[in-house]
């Protein structure tokens, strides 16, 4: 298992004004240009809002994890690119959340998944 | 300076309705404004409106009259009374019309919103992981705001509770019962700051706004309130919206709602501390707090305090969502707009009852907010 890649998250980066974009876009939201580069977005971030997930969302389209609902954190991340991600956010208590709280990419399916560095280094 | 007037101003109930369709309560909403105005359907020579689920506004006239007026419908989410009302006002002022209307009427299913990923550019993915769900984003917007300025959980309370003690004063809202500010932190947490009590819920109801040029509104009789300025926006680059799957940009966020109240004060050459009686979209109570700065009644942080006063009171120096806003009204996304309007003209020409505002207001304010990222915002003067 040690060949496994890490997960990434693909963006763009505006040809004309540097404007980085998730997911990959094909236009700039800043200045309207066409010309869009597909980059790989830093996999480490600080939690930039966030709140809780206390009730299960309306199932479809939610498909709740096999062993049943549970709430969950979710929030945007602040990526060293500028870009702000939505994300699930795992951890083991929503403080730790709090105060810009550094965190990982875990997954990228079916939507970001970012772990507080706490958590993932004991995995 | 002002060449447009509202003329007449109508709502159907608002709450539960069983076997009343959307667009029975938009015909009783229009009847009602015509009443106002001393109009018939007749009179009106160019209509706009519109609903989000309820159906299409221009239909309404089978039960109106076939009197052959241009029609448009209007669907633009919760501006939707908002760009009717744009509309009608640009009527009026090219001169196609004397007498225009607009109308925002809609009936929403009991529970949360039901959006589709795909139907907001969004990977479905987001729905199947529970992000599809609008409770999220005010949640988070909230939540970072109380963080960077101040603002406590007992504030989010205490706007919550002002609104529907306003709504036990107003015989047309839907909640009309005072919950206290206890039972309201302590009601079941939905996102994180945000408890059930203090959000609003998809409602049912209609309302119309007959608006008229000078000559029309000098006729004898009637109660004529000034359009001094209707302004509508969408956002600009790096703004903060429901379903958004990054924000991009650095700093802080731009706000679509500053941009509409500013352009809205501009034009009507009135600054926000003149402002006698505000309506500001609450579609939860950390809204309000947050809209209450982003158009321009106090700096961020600064709510804390003026709440705690009550200021925001009907009693208060700026008295907001005087009828229970949509906390006690409910949202009927296309109604919602024009509710506000009925009820700062209302306001303006006394006649908002136990609710009225004291010392005769001039000079009113009002402003939608919604997804995907909109804002309309009117100031109104007597
Ligand atoms: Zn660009």
């Amino acid at each position: 298992m040690t060949d496994v890649q890490p997960p990434v998250l693909e963006g763009s980066r505006c040809g004309v004004c540097d404007n980085v974009a998730f997911p990959r876009s094909r236009g700039c939201q800043r200045c309207g240009a066409e010309a869009m580069q597909v980059i790989d977005l830093g996999r480490r971030g600080t939690v930039w809002g966030f709140t809780v997930q206390r009730f299960a969302p309306k199932s479809p389209p939610y498909v709740p994890p096999a062993d049943g609902f549970v709430p969950f954190a979710v929030g945007y991340v602040e990526l060293p690119e500028g870009v702000k991600v939505e994300a699930v956010l795992d951890c083991d208590d929503v403080a730790d959340l709090e105060d810009e709280a550094v965190v990982e990419l875990v997954a990228t399916t079916p939507v970001p998944r970012f772990t507080t560095t706490r958590v993932f280094q004991e995995v | 300076m002002s060449d447009v007037s509202i003329i007449g101003a109508g709502l159907s109930a608002f709450g539960r309705q069983p076997g009343v369709s959307g667009r029975e309560m938009a015909v009783s909403a229009i009847r009602s404004a015509l009443a106002d105005a001393q109009l018939q359907w007749g009179d009106v020579q160019v209509a706009f409106g519109g609903s989000d689920g309820a159906g299409l506004a221009d239909t309404l006239v089978a039960d109106l009259g076939l009197t052959g007026i241009p029609f448009t419908n209007v669907k633009n989410g919760c501006a939707t009374g908002g760009s009717a009302l744009v509309s009608a006002v640009n009527a009026i002022r090219s001169g196609q019309a004397q007498i225009a209307l607009a109308v925002g009427f809609d009936k929403h299913p009991r529970g949360a919103f039901d959006p589709r990923a795909e139907d907001w550019g969004l990977d479905a993915g987001y729905g199947d992981a529970g992000l599809m769900v609008t409770t999220q984003f005010f949640a988070i917007k909230i939540a970072r705001y109380m963080r960077r300025h101040g603002i406590t959980d007992q504030t989010l309370a205490r706007v919550a509770a002002k609104a529907y003690r306003n709504g036990v004063l107003n015989p047309n809202a839907w909640r009309r019962e005072a919950i206290s500010e206890h039972d309201i932190l302590t009601a079941d947490m939905v996102n994180d700051p945000l408890t059930r009590y203090m959000f609003c819920s998809p409602g049912e109801g209609g309302a119309a706004i007959i608006v008229a040029s000078e000559d029309v509104a000098r006729s004898t009789g009637l109660r004529p309130v000034q359009l001094l300025s209707v302004a509508t926006k969408t956002r600009r680059f790096g703004s903060f919206e429901v379903f958004s799957p990054a924000v991009q940009g650095t700093g802080e966020p731009t706000s679509v709602s500053s941009d509409a109240a500013a352009e809205a004060f501009q034009t009507a050459g009135v600054r926000p501390d003149e402002i006698g009686v505000a309506q500001l979209q609450d579609t939860e109570s950390g809204a309000e707090i947050m809209h209450l700065a982003e158009c321009g009644f106090c700096e961020h942080g600064e709510q804390e305090e003026l709440i705690a006063s009550g200021a925001t009171e009907i009693g208060g120096r700026i008295p907001v969502n005087t009828d229970g806003g949509c906390i006690a009204n409910g949202e009927p996304i296309g109604a919602s707009g024009l509710r506000q309007v009925h009820e700062i003209v209302t306001q303006l020409r006394g006649e908002a009852g136990d609710r009225q505002v004291a010392g005769a207001p001039k000079l009113g304010f009002t402003h939608v907010y919604g997804a995907p990222g909109i804002s309309a915002c009117t100031v109104l003067g007597v």
